[in-house]
C-alpha cells in the first residue's frame, strides 16, 4: 500500500465545485481517498496549483499514419532529440515525436490520459503496439467507422439493428473506445477520386449521404449506450466557407439527447472545430465564422467541441481525410503520403508551416481562440491542437497562456499579417479564462464527454489518483499579465501523479509508470450469427486478411481496462 | 587570435561525433574544460581529452579563437557543426558533416572531406583543399530547405548530389563533380536568393535536375544532359578573371524551372 498526501495546494476541481480552495488531496494506491495514515508521503503543494491529471480528448499519437509522419520527416527530429537517462529512453521529434517522447512530454505537462483520435480498424494492431510503447499515460483509440463499407451498406438498407451489432463487434475487434467519423463518406469517395463536401453529397456506388452516416452511427451509439458519443471530423475540413457544412452537421443532431444523461451530456463531439469555422469564399476573402459556430454550440447543449488551436508552428498534418491532404499538398507542394485502407478508410500526411507572416495562418490562429472564448461553457470546448495537425501538443501551455491573458493575445495579433485584425474578432474579445475554466477544458470536460467523469478528470474520493501540481501561485501571481510564467508552469509540472505513482518531479520523469489502455466492449447480447456471416463474406471477398486474423488479440492491449456500457 | 591545438592521440576508435568542437563552444573555457567537452563514440559519451592532446589558449570571444586539428581525422564527424565565428583548420582529412549548419566563421581542411560537408550551411566559409564527398552543401535527409548561405570551395573533386535543394549561397568545385549537381536547387528560394554552383571541371550527368532557380556554371563537359534544359543563347561570361564563351540554357522545364545553366564545355 502506498499513500501520498498533497498538502495545502490551491485546488481546482470543477466536478466537485472546488475553485482555488486550499485543500489536501489524499491518495491511497491508485485512488483518491478521504484520509491517509500519518506515514503517508507528504508533498507540500502550498503556493501551487493542484488539478486532476489532464485529458487530451483528441490527438494523433499512435498508429500507422503517425508512423508514416515519423518516417517521412527525419528533419522533424533534427536537433529535436533527447538523450537517454537512467529512467527514460532516448527519443525525438518536434511535431511527430517518438512514442516514448510522447509519453514523457505529456506527463511533464501534467497529462495522464491521451486518446488516439483515429485508428484504422485493419491496422488496429499497429496502433495498440505503439500505445503499448507509450509510457506513463493512459490511452484509448477511436475506431474509424465513418467510411466503412458495411456501415454504409447497413445504413443504405435501413438495417439499424445490424449496424448496432457491427459497431459493437468492430469496437471489440479493434479494442477501440468509440465511433470515430472522419469526413464521413468523403474518404471513401476519395477512393473514386471524389469527395463529399456537403452532408448531402452522396457517396459514389454506396449511394448514402454523409448525413445518413452521421445519424445512423449516432443512433447506434445511443442504442448501444456507449460511454462516449460519436466523435466527428465533419466534411469539408479547412476550406473557406465551410462553416455552412458545419451548421448542416450540427442540425442533424439538434435536440437529440444521450440515452444515459447521467454520464455525459453530448451526443456528438466535434473534432478540431477551428478547421470547420471558416467564412469567405476563397483564401483571398477568408475570414472567421467562429461567432456563428459558437452561437450554435451555445444553443445546443447536447454537443461538445475540441478546438484544434493553430499554434503557428511548423508541423505535420495527418488525417484519415484523404482528399483534404491531397488538397493541402497542392497548396504547399510539400511531400505527401496517401493511403487507402481497404474497405475502411483512407489517410494522408503532409508537412505544413503555419507561418505568422501568412494571413490565412494568422486568421486560423485567431479562429481557434475565438471559438474557445465565445463558447460560454468551458465544459463544451476542450483544449486540443488536433496534434499534430494544427500544432504539436507540446504547445498546450502556450495556448493556456493565450486563453488566460488578453494582453498575450493582442501582443501576438500585432505580429501577424496586416489583414488579420480585419478578418477576425479576437481583438475585441476581452474575456480571459481562469484556472477553473482551464481545469474544465482540460480535465472535467473531456472526462465527462468521454463518459469517464466519475473515474477521471476530478479529485473527489474514488477518482483515479491522477494529479498534476503546477508551480504557480494564483494568489500572488497574475496570469493576465504573466503569459510566460503560465507557459513555464504548465510545461513542466512540480509533480505529476499517475495512478497513485509519482511519475514527474520538477519536470523530470522519475518513473516508468503503469499505463492502461481503455477500450469498450458493448457486444453483450448484441452480436448475432447473421452479422458475423455478413462480416465473413466481406473478408472472403474483399479483405487482404481473413476474419480470423483480424481482431486484435488481448495480448496486444497493454494493461487493458474494459469499459462496458451499463443498461440505462 | 588565440590558437588552441587538438592533436589526435594514437587511439583506436570506430567513429567519433564531435559536434562540440567549435570556437563557440570553446569560448570562455579553460583548457581543462575543453578537455572535458563531450564527444560521442556510438551511443557512449567520452571526453574530448580522451582522444586529443589539447594545448594552446582560448578566449572569451569565439571570433578570437582559432582551432587547429593537427592531424588527419577521417573518422571524426560533425567538426565545426553550427559554428558561428572564429577559425578552424584541419591539417589532414575530416569525416562526415564538417561545417554542417555553420552560420559564420571559416573552416579550412587541408585534406579530403567525407560526405555532407557544409550541409545546411547558412553562412561563413568552408574550404576543402582535397576532395569532397557526396551531398556537399546539401540538405538534411527529408528536408526541402538546403544550404541557405555562405561559400564552399573544393579544390579537388566533389561527389554526387552537391547543393541538393540549395536555397542560397555559393559552391565552387575546382575539379569534377559526380551525378546530379544542384538537384532540386532553388525551389524554395526567396526573391533575394540566388543559389550558385560553379564546376570548373566536368560534371557527370543530370546537372540541375528539377532546379527551379539559381545558376550553375560548368566549364568542363557534361556527360549526360537532361532534356528539361532549353538552349537560350550564346554568351560570354567573366569567371575568375578569364573570359569564357558559354551556351546559356534554362531549366529544369520538367518543373517549370527558371534556373540558368552556363555551359562552356561544348
Amino acid at each position: 500500500m502506498s499513500e501520498i498526501l498533497v498538502k495545502n495546494g490551491y485546488v481546482y476541481d470543477p466536478k466537485n465545485g472546488v475553485n482555488g480552495d486550499v485543500m489536501d488531496i489524499a491518495v491511497r494506491d491508485d485512488k483518491i481517498v478521504d484520509v491517509v495514515s500519518p506515514t503517508a508521503k507528504v508533498i507540500d503543494a502550498s503556493g501551487k496549483v493542484v488539478m486532476a491529471g489532464g485529458i487530451d480528448i483528441h490527438a494523433h499519437v499512435a498508429g500507422p499514419k503517425v508512423n508514416v509522419g515519423r518516417n517521412m520527416r527525419p528533419e522533424d527530429k533534427l536537433f529535436n532529440t533527447s538523450k537517454r537517462t537512467k529512467m527514460t529512453r532516448s527519443g525525438g521529434g518536434f511535431s511527430v515525436p517518438s512514442v516514448f517522447e510522447t509519453g514523457y512530454v505529456y506527463s511533464r505537462m501534467g497529462y495522464t490520459q491521451v486518446n488516439e483520435a483515429a485508428m484504422p480498424p485493419l491496422l488496429a494492431r499497429h496502433t495498440h503496439e505503439e500505445m503499448a510503447d507509450t509510457p506513463l499515460i493512459d490511452q484509448s483509440a477511436y475506431t474509424l467507422l465513418g467510411n466503412n463499407w458495411l456501415v454504409m451498406e447497413y445504413i443504405k438498407r435501413g438495417e439499424q439493428d445490424k449496424l448496432n451489432a457491427f459497431v459493437a463487434w468492430m469496437l471489440k475487434a479493434t479494442k477501440g473506445y468509440c465511433i470515430k467519423l472522419v469526413n464521413p463518406g468523403g474518404s471513401e469517395a476519395w477512393g473514386w477520386g471524389m469527395n463529399c463536401v456537403n452532408v448531402s453529397d452522396p457517396v459514389p456506388y454506396f449511394d448514402v449521404m454523409p448525413s445518413e452516416i452521421i445519424s445512423g452511427l449516432a443512433a447506434a451509439n445511443e442504442t448501444l449506450n456507449l460511454p462516449t458519443s460519436i466523435h466527428v471530423h465533419p466534411n469539408n475540413l479547412g476550406h473557406p466557407g465551410n462553416f455552412q457544412t458545419t451548421l448542416d452537421t450540427i442540425k442533424l443532431l439538434e435536440g437529440v439527447l444521450p440515452r444515459d444523461g447521467k454520464k455525459r451530456d453530448q451526443v456528438i463531439n466535434f473534432a478540431h472545430m477551428q478547421f470547420h469555422s471558416y467564412g469567405g469564399n476563397t483564401w483571398k476573402d477568408f475570414e472567421t465564422e467562429a461567432q456563428t459556430i459558437a452561437d450554435s454550440i451555445n444553443k445546443n447543449k447536447n454537443m461538445t467541441v475540441d478546438v484544434g488551436f493553430v499554434t503557428l508552428d511548423e508541423t505535420t498534418t495527418m488525417t484519415a481525410d484523404g482528399p483534404m491532404e491531397y488538397y493541402l499538398h497542392n497548396t504547399n507542394h510539400l511531400k505527401w503520403a496517401n493511403a487507402d485502407i481497404e474497405l475502411e478508410t483512407a489517410a494522408g500526411v503532409v508537412p505544413y508551416i503555419y507561418s505568422p507572416k501568412i494571413s490565412v495562418c494568422g486568421i486560423q490562429w485567431a479562429i481557434g481562440l475565438e471559438l474557445a472564448l465565445l463558447i460560454d461553457d468551458p465544459m463544451q470546448a476542450f483544449i486540443t491542437t488536433d496534434h499534430p495537425n494544427a500544432g504539436p501538443f507540446r504547445r498546450y501551455p502556450r495556448i493556456i497562456s493565450w486563453l488566460m491573458s488578453n494582453q498575450a493575445r493582442l501582443d501576438r495579433l500585432e505580429t501577424l499579417h496586416k489583414v488579420v485584425p480585419d478578418r477576425v474578432a479576437i481583438g475585441g474579445i476581452s474575456r480571459v479564462l481562469d484556472f477553473y475554466d482551464i481545469a474544465k477544458m482540460t480535465r472535467a470536460g473531456p472526462a465527462r464527454a468521454l463518459g469517464l467523469g466519475n473515474m477521471k478528470g476530478h479529485l473527489g474520493v474514488g477518482a483515479d489518483a491522477d494529479v498534476a501540481i503546477f508551480d504557480y501561485n494564483p494568489k500572488t501571481m497574475d496570469p493576465t499579465i504573466d503569459p510566460a510564467g503560465i507557459e513555464k508552469a504548465f510545461t513542466n509540472t512540480a509533480y505529476t501523479i499517475k495512478g497513485g505513482e509519482i511519475v514527474v518531479i520538477d519536470g523530470e520523469v522519475v518513473s516508468k509508470g503503469h499505463k492502461r489502455t481503455i477500450w469498450v466492449d458493448a457486444t453483450d447480447g448484441v452480436v448475432d450469427p447473421v452479422i458475423l456471416h455478413d462480416i465473413d463474406k466481406k473478408f472472403l471477398r474483399y479483405y487482404s486478411v481473413t476474419m480470423n486474423n483480424y481482431p486484435v488479440q488481448d495480448e496486444y492491449v497493454a494493461n487493458g481496462l474494459i469499459v462496458k456500457p451499463e443498461a440505462a | 587570435m588565440k590558437k588552441i591545438t587538438l592533436r589526435p592521440k594514437d587511439k583506436e576508435y570506430m567513429f567519433l561525433d564531435a559536434d562540440n568542437v567549435t570556437p563557440d563552444n570553446f569560448a570562455g573555457k579553460t583548457l581543462d574544460e575543453v578537455r572535458a567537452i563531450e564527444i560521442y563514440e556510438g551511443n557512449r559519451t567520452y571526453a574530448l581529452g580522451d582522444y586529443f592532446e589539447v594545448s594552446g589558449e582560448t578566449d572569451p570571444d569565439p571570433n578570437e579563437i582559432g582551432i587547429l586539428i593537427d592531424g588527419s581525422v577521417p573518422k571524426v564527424k560533425y567538426i565545426g557543426m553550427k559554428m558561428s565565428a572564429g577559425k578552424l583548420l584541419v591539417k589532414g582529412s575530416v569525416g562526415m558533416y564538417v561545417g554542417g549548419w555553420m552560420t559564420g566563421g571559416r573552416i579550412r581542411v587541408n585534406g579530403d572531406a567525407e560526405a555532407y560537408a557544409g550541409i545546411g550551411m547558412e553562412g561563413g566559409e568552408l574550404l576543402i583543399e582535397g576532395n569532397a564527398g557526396d551531398y556537399l552543401g546539401a540538405t538534411y535527409r527529408g528536408d526541402w530547405r538546403g544550404m541557405k548561405g555562405g561559400k564552399i570551395v573544393v579544390n579537388g573533386n566533389a561527389g554526387s548530389d552537391i547543393g541538393e535543394s540549395m536555397v542560397g549561397g555559393e559552391i565552387v568545385v575546382k575539379g569534377n563533380a559526380d551525378l546530379q549537381a544542384g538537384i532540386h536547387m532553388g525551389w524554395v528560394s526567396k526573391k533575394k536568393d540566388n543559389p550558385t554552383i560553379v564546376i570548373e571541371g566536368d560534371a557527370e550527368s543530370r546537372v540541375g535536375a528539377q532546379m527551379t532557380k539559381g545558376e550553375i556554371t560548368v566549364l568542363g563537359k557534361i556527360s549526360y544532359w537532361l532534356p528539361g534544359f532549353i538552349y537560350q543563347k550564346d554568351d560570354q561570361i567573366d569567371y575568375d578573371g578569364k573570359q569564357y564563351a558559354v551556351k546559356v540554357y534554362q531549366g529544369d522545364r520538367g518543373e517549370g524551372g527558371k534556373g540558368t545553366l552556363y555551359y562552356a564545355g561544348a
